[in-house]
């Protein structure tokens, strides 16, 4: 099967599943497809990176299987693990049987419990695979994922190894809180997002906020661009701003002036810091005017 | 020279800008240019920076390269109004250029000024005509003039100078303006003499190797964006390598809970967790105009690093010594906080001369109590005092009195010791590690723990 058809029609249906993509993005992803690599996202916080995964699978109507990574997930919870309560149980209930028959039994598919990394490459329909927030597991996992990746089987000691039945479109995210290794970036293409321009984000915003009226949209796109120019420990994301919006319809506030933005603030801003600095900024722009 | 060759010219002068690019990469990109066709300029620059990019500190200097080699347009483009700059040399017009009268500035930068507010208020719908704005003002004000023909060269300064786009717009506005004429200034550059030649010159280091001393206002801005992630990256390894290390003797109590469920057999055994202890870390900085903007990135990245340790003193000195570790409150602002750094090498100078002696016999009589055997010390500087005196028994005692110390110097090994350098007297005492980008600072904390 072929994902999509060009850069052009990716973003046409990744904008049709509710993701708004810019030229960078349609083209990286197109090829991942096409060329059959993983696609490793790099960014900030809540710019979308694992919104292009599922929109992905919306577009495309594959499967989406989920890996989280966190610290300490192992290959047991990562690609596989025996699930050895039912192999006592048939032990148990073998009494008498010999061994040799035993053994071959308790070591079959009815045994075997398949984790996201093996789920997706012997699913048979169209498959995502999400590998999220990769930068969070240990170095050992990274090493695991290269097998699964590179050639889109597993080894299994007692089974043999388990090749793909069709190749998933692979997809990690990373927040770089730690450099990947090098051997997994090789094998990746690399899609850097960021925050988007001013006229995708209200774009954005419009489509996942529809009861916010146009103007109102623009009003907090140009404020949350604003606070972005601001040295701040945690700039806003696209993810803020669509909760910016959707609390102003909440408030249904009609137009965003300085008093809403003061009561409002924590709603992107989540520092002391950076809404003190904020404020100070909105007061200097007032005095100016 | 065929489309390969153009494809291979191009690894190679990224790989001179410091990008590292793998063969694997570099088929992987005929692939995907393969796969993509090359119809659009900026689908083949995505496909590019897809398969060719790891980093996005790279990006910049990549941008930079395929501008070189992948160009929007030759000379002056075609039918824009404007004559072509390197054609056709016999035509006298040509060469002279397009008028560049005092009428055309005026009215150049009335359009740069509603292209920059028009920018401003849709960012990104315009660029297509400030790109065309900043080509119009290369060819018309950037000319150096009393070139032959094919000898043209084009100067950004130039360009800048006569349009003064200053005071034409916000200044992030007018930031987009001047990128977009040295590009175009680069690209001219390319077409006269080849794009290797400009990429060898030209193109600008990523950030992360970039030396403090060296960097730009802009490229300062993007650096100290780039220390927060660079600190929390440092600080999550750290923590890392702390629970591996971790295992402590044997639980016996969880250890035989667990066997429980195995039947009594103790499959896994359980350990008390180690303590961790976290050392106090005392930062004697330089902050004398010749070091300052390398002490001002480092003492930040102490700070965002404060979690690591239990205690972080911060002195300043310049002949006299000034503690500033109530400047650094955990979530303050960091903008504020370098400018308050900066503004107390007031109080660190008497005289205004970086006296290292002094400075270390100062601390020694006012903070000696700073130092404890679970202290890191930490000196950053120069070290070129003004030929004074060194204070070398001092520094001999305060090394001895805390646990361990380094001297982190922004300068080249190679220029240790010549003219008022003491850095190999000092080094003696003490060890002394070359610091002189985000890199290498990223190293030396990472030996650090």
């Amino acid at each position: 099967m072929t994902w999509f058809e060009s850069p052009a029609e990716t973003e046409k249906r990744l904008a049709e599943a509710g993701y708004l993509a810019d030229t960078a993005t349609a083209t990286t992803t197109y090829l991942a497809a096409a060329l059959g690599k993983p696609l490793l996202v790099e960014g900030p916080a809540g710019v979308g990176k694992t919104e292009l995964a599922k929109a992905v699978s919306r577009a495309t109507g594959a499967e989406l299987v989920r890996l989280q990574c966190y610290e300490g997930l192992d290959e047991a919870r990562a690609l596989y693990e025996w699930n050895y309560k039912k192999q006592l149980l048939r032990i148990q209930a073998s009494q008498g049987q010999a061994w040799d028959e035993t053994h071959d039994q308790i070591f079959t598919e009815e045994f075997l419990l398949t984790r996201p990394l093996l789920t997706a490459i012997r699913n048979e329909h169209p498959t995502v695979l999400l590998v999220d927030e990769v930068d969070k597991t240990d170095v050992e996992v990274e090493g695991l994922l290269l097998e699964v990746l590179s050639d889109f089987q597993v080894s299994i000691p007692e089974l043999g190894t388990v090749g793909a039945v069709r190749r998933p479109l692979v997809v990690l995210t990373s927040n770089a809180t730690r450099e990947l290794s090098e051997a997994l970036k090789r094998r990746c293409l690399f899609l850097h997002v960021d925050h988007p321009d001013k006229e995708r984000e209200r774009a954005i915003v419009v489509s996942q906020v529809p009861e916010v009226e146009e103007a109102l949209a623009g009003q907090v796109v140009d404020a949350v661009a604003a606070l972005r120019q601001l040295e701040l420990r945690k700039s806003p994301s696209i993810a803020e701003t669509v909760d910016w919006a959707r609390t102003l319809v909440a408030l249904q506030v009609g137009t965003l002036d300085d008093d809403v933005v003061a009561r409002t603030l924590g709603v992107v801003l989540k520092h002391a810091s950076d809404h003190d600095r904020a404020l100070a900024a909105l007061a200097g722009e007032r005095r100016r005017r | 020279m065929t489309l390969l060759d153009r494809h291979t010219d191009f690894l190679h002068a990224l790989r001179a800008a410091g990008i590292p690019v793998s063969l694997a990469e570099g088929l992987d990109a005929v692939r995907a240019v393969d796969a993509l066709g090359l119809g659009e300029r900026e689908t083949l620059r995505a496909a590019y920076a897809a398969t060719l990019l790891k980093r996005q500190a790279h990006r910049p200097g990549f941008d930079q390269v395929f501008d070189l080699y992948w160009p929007a347009l030759v000379g002056d483009g075609v039918g824009d109004g404007v004559g072509d700059g390197v054609g056709d040399a016999t035509d006298p017009e040509e060469a002279v250029g397009p008028s560049d009268g005092p009428a055309e500035l005026a009215d150049l930068r009335e359009r740069v000024e509603q292209a920059l507010a028009a920018d401003g208020a849709a960012d990104g719908a315009d660029a297509g005509d400030l790109t065309a704005l900043a080509r119009e003002a290369v060819a018309r004000f950037g000319r150096i003039r009393g070139r032959g023909p094919g000898e043209q060269r084009w100067s950004a300064y130039n360009t800048l100078n006569r349009v003064a786009a200053d005071d034409l717009g916000g200044r992030a506005a007018v930031r987009r303006f001047e990128e977009l004429v040295e590009t175009e200034v680069r690209r001219r550059a390319a077409e006269v003499r080849g794009p290797d030649h400009v990429a060898r010159h030209a193109v600008r280091t990523a950030v992360d190797q970039l030396d403090f001393s060296r960097a730009s206002r802009a490229e300062l801005d993007r650096m100290r964006h780039e220390i927060q992630p660079l600190a929390r990256r440092l600080a999550s390894r750290l923590h890392r390598e702390q629970r591996d290390r971790r295992r402590g003797p044997l639980d016996f109590r969880r250890t035989v809970r667990a066997s429980m469920s195995s039947g009594g057999v103790p499959l896994t055994t359980h350990h008390r967790p180690r303590r961790p202890g976290r050392p106090d870390l005392v930062v004697l900085c330089d902050v004398s105009g010749s070091v300052a903007g390398f002490a001002g990135f480092t003492l930040m990245l102490v700070f965002a690093l404060r979690e690591q340790f239990d205690r972080v003193r911060a002195f300043t000195f310049v002949d006299d010594v000034h503690e500033v570790t109530d400047d650094f409150t955990r979530g303050a602002d960091p903008a504020d906080a370098l400018a308050r750094l900066s503004a107390s090498a007031a109080h660190a100078s008497r005289f205004g001369r970086t006296q290292y002696g002094r400075a270390f016999t100062r601390f020694a009589e006012q903070h000696r109590d700073a130092l404890t055997p679970r202290t890191h010390l930490l000196v950053l500087g120069d070290a070129r005092s003004n030929y004074g005196d060194l204070a070398l028994p001092v520094v001999a005692d305060l090394v001895h009195a805390a646990r361990r110390s380094w001297w982190l110097n922004p300068e080249h090994p190679r220029h240790w010791g010549t003219g008022d350098s003491e850095a190999p007297e000092y080094a003696a005492l003490l060890p002394m590690v070359e610091c002189r980008n985000l890199t290498q600072l990223g190293e030396f904390v990472h030996d650090l723990a």
